[in-house]
């Protein structure tokens, strides 16, 4: 009996496994097999997306974008393989969207290096790759035609130029300013260029302190216990520079528990990055002061770099998209509504 | 003299010293390190958040020492049981696809509880492929490590789902009107439950005859087998606990990340115990005291202000010190020094 029961467990746990894996295939809205899209391909570009998997709804806003963008209304077949979250993963689907012959292949790299083996096949295969969002080392130069993706750096910057504004109006200067960071993932390219950014705006002001940084690791867990040590350590914080939203939801949890307020009309400035849905709808509520976006929309432009190519224009090598950011003096409610993510 | 060699050849003598070692680094550093005030109503200090923050790790560390003191083997799964079972609970509290929700759609407990039993469920697939089919524990836990969080993200429809009904997070934070964290409460019952049945039944010592001889123990009559299911099932059920609470800190679950490392966590406290992850003899009170040792060390780093890409290498030295002062050739390499220091005091004489 126990037997049977055991063999049973195994069988339904290998299969809920087996649903997980099966995901990782390659899916499209034509998930024909290759030989039988080559006839239908006719008029149609081919698109082959190698996106980095789906853990957050910022990168499943940045899967529909594509989704929407690349319809066969516009002219596009779209081959779309999510990599979930593994490198391997995403050269198998490059090798097969090589094999298949599609006319583009869009990547969005898991990780920068080790990318070389792969574009230079395709590139011998003729296929040109543009990487989008996250970036890539290669040791040759001319390995894909251009990269698309956000200008962290700037949004660091932004972020330093808003709270210099902010503070003007509130007649706080002259006053001195004490900072804390919550930094993203040490070493992702967010966070390097957030930090940065907003370091350089921060050596122009004498009267900024920073006291301290530390990494949450992009999640709210770990964004909340950093919170929780800056609190006890120190007593006199203004300004918390939150590196995405998520952190900046544990943040905001960790200065309620400890008996302080923040946002609008609280003890503590609070700035954050991604601005997503939830986060918007945080600072309708008065947590959040302001939060400068990361935009997953880089379909359109990327359906604007291939019109190029097809007429045979060259293209930039780098394209930042164009990025916006929200405070509690805009119109969040309609705002909010419109928002995709 | 006597008394002190009594003392040190305690069981919980090497854990409770590292322990408090690590303790004092910080009364010396920070004489505030110790401090307790109340602030909001809730007890707030370093002290409470080791206790709070490592409650998760020592319900861990409880099933984990049951299944190497058992099968001599470590479950690997329990980091992702945990982000399963959480996603498990939010899945039913919100409905399926819902990302948000300020009402929940069944009986809070009823959730709560049917997540603990997914954590029982993995277990018991665990157990059952480690003592019926006799798969190596690792490479038997190393199908659920790799394959539960990807379940959790189905069943979340990859989503983050966020519960934001006030109740949901009193479990991982407070109780409203009581002064200390709710994770505290939650280890101190799953460890004086583990703790009654393993003194007052016979269930402790038969788990030690299986993991030191399953052969021996099972000619004198002792169900190896069912002992070995039975603790995976313990194991999976703490799993499930300790994902209940991660998951009510920030009443969501957030699949890729809920207990992320925490089985390495799990392994290291029943290792900083003092337990032989050879199995067979097991000290639970030492596993739960490597727990908070763990937990202290990452406190006490935070609060000295050592930057987090430095840190893990900093924790890694204080581990292996700490594992190394408590390896039994160290130890005899001590007596040996002391005898041959006590031998020449003698002849001086």
């Amino acid at each position: 009996m126990n037997r049977k029961i055991s063999i049973i467990l195994t069988i339904a746990m290998l299969l809920t496994g087996c649903c997980g894996c099966a995901k990782a295939a390659v899916s499209g809205q034509s998930s024909a097999g290759a030989s039988a899209q080559e006839d239908s391909n006719a008029g149609y570009i081919t698109v082959g997306f190698c996106q980095v998997g789906s853990e957050s709804d910022w990168r499943i806003a940045c899967s529909n974008s594509y989704k929407e963008e690349f319809t066969e209304v516009n002219g596009y077949r779209l081959l779309f393989a999510d990599g979930e979250g593994k490198q391997e993963n995403q050269i198998k689907s490059m090798r097969e969207f090589i094999l298949q012959d599609v006319d583009y292949i869009l990547l969005d790299p898991i990780v920068e290096t080790g990318w070389d083996a792969v574009l230079k096949e395709a590139k011998s295969a003729g296929i040109p790759v543009i990487i989008c969002d996250r970036e890539v080392k290669t040791e040759e130069d001319g390995l894909y035609e251009c990269w698309i993706g956000s200008d962290f750096e700037k949004e660091g910057r932004n972020a330093g130029k808003w709270l210099a504004d902010y503070l003007q109006s509130k007649g706080r200067d002259q006053e001195k300013i004490n900072i804390v960071t919550i930094q993203g993932t040490m070493g992702s390219s967010a966070q390097l260029g957030r930090t940065k950014g907003f370091g350089d705006v921060l050596k122009e002001h004498a009267n900024w302190t920073m006291l301290g940084q530390e990494s949450g690791d992009f999640t709210q867990a770990k964004g909340q216990e950093v919170m929780e040590d800056f609190l006890r350590k120190y007593h006199d914080i203004d300004v918390v520079i939150s590196e995405n939203d998520n952190m900046t939801f544990g943040a905001v949890n960790a200065i309620q528990a400890a008996g302080k307020t923040c946002g609008r009309n609280g003890d503590i400035v609070i700035i954050s990055f991604d601005a997503v849905k939830t986060a918007l709808q945080s600072m309708i509520d008065g947590n959040i002061n302001a939060d400068f976006e990361c935009n997953p929309l880089l379909a359109p432009l990327v359906e604007k770099d291939i019109e190029k190519l097809q007429a045979g224009e060259s293209l930039e090598k780098v394209q930042y998209i164009d990025e916006t950011y929200f405070d509690d003096t805009m119109d969040l409610k309609s705002l909010i509504t419109e928002r995709k993510y | 003299m006597k008394n002190i060699q009594k003392i040190t050849r305690m069981k919980l003598f090497f854990p409770l010293f590292c322990l408090l070692l690590v303790l004092l680094i910080n009364v010396v550093k920070d004489p505030g390190f110790f401090q307790i005030s109340v602030k909001n109503g809730v007890l707030y200090g370093r002290l409470i958040d080791v206790l709070n923050r490592g409650s998760e790790v020592a319900i861990l560390a409880v099933g984990q020492t049951l299944v190497v003191a058992v099968s001599a083997g470590t479950d690997i799964s329990v980091g992702s049981v945990m982000s399963l079972s959480a996603c498990f609970t939010t899945m039913l509290l919100a409905g399926y696809g819902v990302n948000t929700t300020t009402t929940i759609v069944m009986p809070m407990a009823l959730g709560l509880l049917a997540g603990i039993l997914m954590g029982g469920l993995c277990g018991a697939f665990n157990g059952a492929l480690v003592s019926k089919l006799r798969i190596q524990p690792m490479v038997a836990t190393l199908i659920l490590f790799t394959a539960a969080r990807a379940i959790g993200l189905l069943l979340c429809n990859n989503q983050i789902t966020y519960i934001r009904y006030e109740p949901y997070k009193y479990l991982g934070n407070f109780i409203p009107g009581c002064p200390i964290p709710t994770p505290i409460f939650v280890t101190i019952v799953v460890i004086v439950i583990i703790m009654l049945v393993l003194k007052k039944s016979a269930l402790g010592t038969f788990i030690q005859s299986v993991g030191i001889n399953s052969r021996a123990a099972r000619l004198l009559g002792i169900n190896s087998d069912f002992l070995c299911f039975l603790c995976y099932v313990i194991c999976g059920l703490c799993a499930g606990v300790a994902g209940m609470i991660a998951s009510s800190r920030i009443y969501c679950a957030d699949s890729n990340n809920i207990g992320l490392n925490y089985e390495m966590d799990a392994i290291l406290a029943v290792a900083l115990g003092g337990n032989s992850l050879a199995g067979g003899r097991f000290n639970m009170a030492g596993s739960i005291i490597g727990a908070y040792t763990i937990q202290a060390i990452t406190t006490t780093l935070l609060a000295m202000g050592v930057s987090t890409d430095q840190a893990p290498v900093v924790k890694a030295i204080i581990v292996i010190l700490i594992v190394v002062v408590q390896s039994p050739v160290f130890k005899s390499w001590v007596e040996t020094k002391k005898n041959r220091r006590r031998a020449e005091i003698k002849e001086a004489v």
